[in-house]
């Protein structure tokens, strides 16, 4: 079992996944979004060929109202 | 009028009034408000996405295009130097290389007043790693002055606390660092009715941004359109050059000469 840390939350995973099978899991493909893996930014060029290990922590932003 | 935009890091803008895009009721009165505002440039929070989310909810940039409006992605909760980086590289990727970046970093949950020597150093590597940066600072002149050596490319100090609708506490602080820049000075925060925007255009700022004033006013829309007007006024009002202030001294504005016979 392969345990993220996603926004703060737990997702399991049964096999190591891409970037991108996170992004589809979580069904925000095509959504203008940017990814951070461990506090390192993953360019969205990556998510393809950018496979997650047990452990890590992603944070997953987008653009909200604000001042 | 028409020569007289505001030029930040190389580009010009016709309307010298920037709002946030928070505190709204709904997307759709984000819209019509900014669209009232006259604002081409719209300041945007970088946040977390909700995980499970349905997928088509509306968002941000749908209501908003990045297309039509200059995105300011901001640092807005950020206590460290080092959040406020990591915030806006995230928000660099997000759209697509977009450079231009309000960066704010805060000292104190009650006040948000700013903390002045994180965000000196957080400007510091923005700078560094090439971003364009509009700085939410302090009234203090030698603060502002710092920043613009550092190579902010505007600096934004308060006119009040943010989100405290208190207007323009500090004309005098305002005063000196507006004569000593070099780079546009907006005022950013404080703001809470038209007038209060038009003072600080007619102290001669470059421009204001605000955003809880319009979000929160009885009729966003309606307040909306007076503040770019109130704008717009401060400022030919500062490029007018106003009369000077003559204390205890009255002067006429109609003829001393040729009144009809005095009675009696």
């Amino acid at each position: 079992m392969v345990t993220l840390e996603v926004n703060g939350e737990q997702l399991e995973f049964a096999s190591n996944p891409r970037i991108a099978d996170l992004v589809a899991k979580l069904a925000l493909e095509g959504r203008k979004i940017a990814i951070e893996r461990n506090g390192e930014i993953v360019p969205r060029s990556r998510f393809p060929d950018t496979w997650l290990a047990d452990g890590d922590r992603l944070e997953i932003v987008v653009a909200v109202g604000g001042g | 009028m028409k020569s007289d935009a505001l030029n930040i890091a190389g580009k010009s803008y016709g309307s010298r009034l920037l709002v946030g895009t928070g505190k709204y009721r709904d997307f759709d009165e984000t819209r019509r408000a900014i669209e009232a505002s006259g604002a081409e440039i719209v300041t945007v929070a970088i946040r977390r996405t909700n995980i499970g989310q349905n997928a088509n909810e509306p968002s941000l940039t749908e209501a908003l295009p990045p297309s039509k409006y200059t995105y300011l992605p901001n640092t807005a909760g950020c206590y460290t130097a080092q959040d406020a980086v990591r915030t806006l590289r995230l928000a660099r990727e997000l759209l697509d290389g977009h450079d231009l970046v309000k960066l704010e970093v805060l000292g104190d949950p009650h006040t948000l007043y700013p903390n002045m020597v994180e965000t000196l150093s957080a400007a510091e590597t923005l700078v560094r790693d090439g971003f364009k940066v509009m700085v939410y600072c302090s009234d203090d002149p030698i603060m502002a002055k710092r920043l613009e050596e550092i190579g902010c490319v505007a600096v934004m100090p308060l006119a009040s606390l943010i989100g405290s609708g208190m207007g323009i506490l500090n004309p005098w602080n305002l005063a000196i660092i507006i004569g000593e820049a070099r780079v546009p000075v907006l005022v950013d925060a404080g703001v809470g009715t038209a007038s209060d925007a038009a003072i600080a255009m007619e102290l001669g700022c470059d421009g204001v941004l605000m955003n809880t004033a319009i979000a929160t006013a009885r009729d966003p829309v309606m307040m909306a359109g007076a503040m770019k007007k109130a704008v717009q006024a401060g400022r030919e009002a500062f490029l007018a050059g106003r009369m000077p202030k003559k204390l205890y001294s009255a002067s006429p504005s109609s003829p001393n000469e040729g009144l009809i016979a005095k009675t009696g």
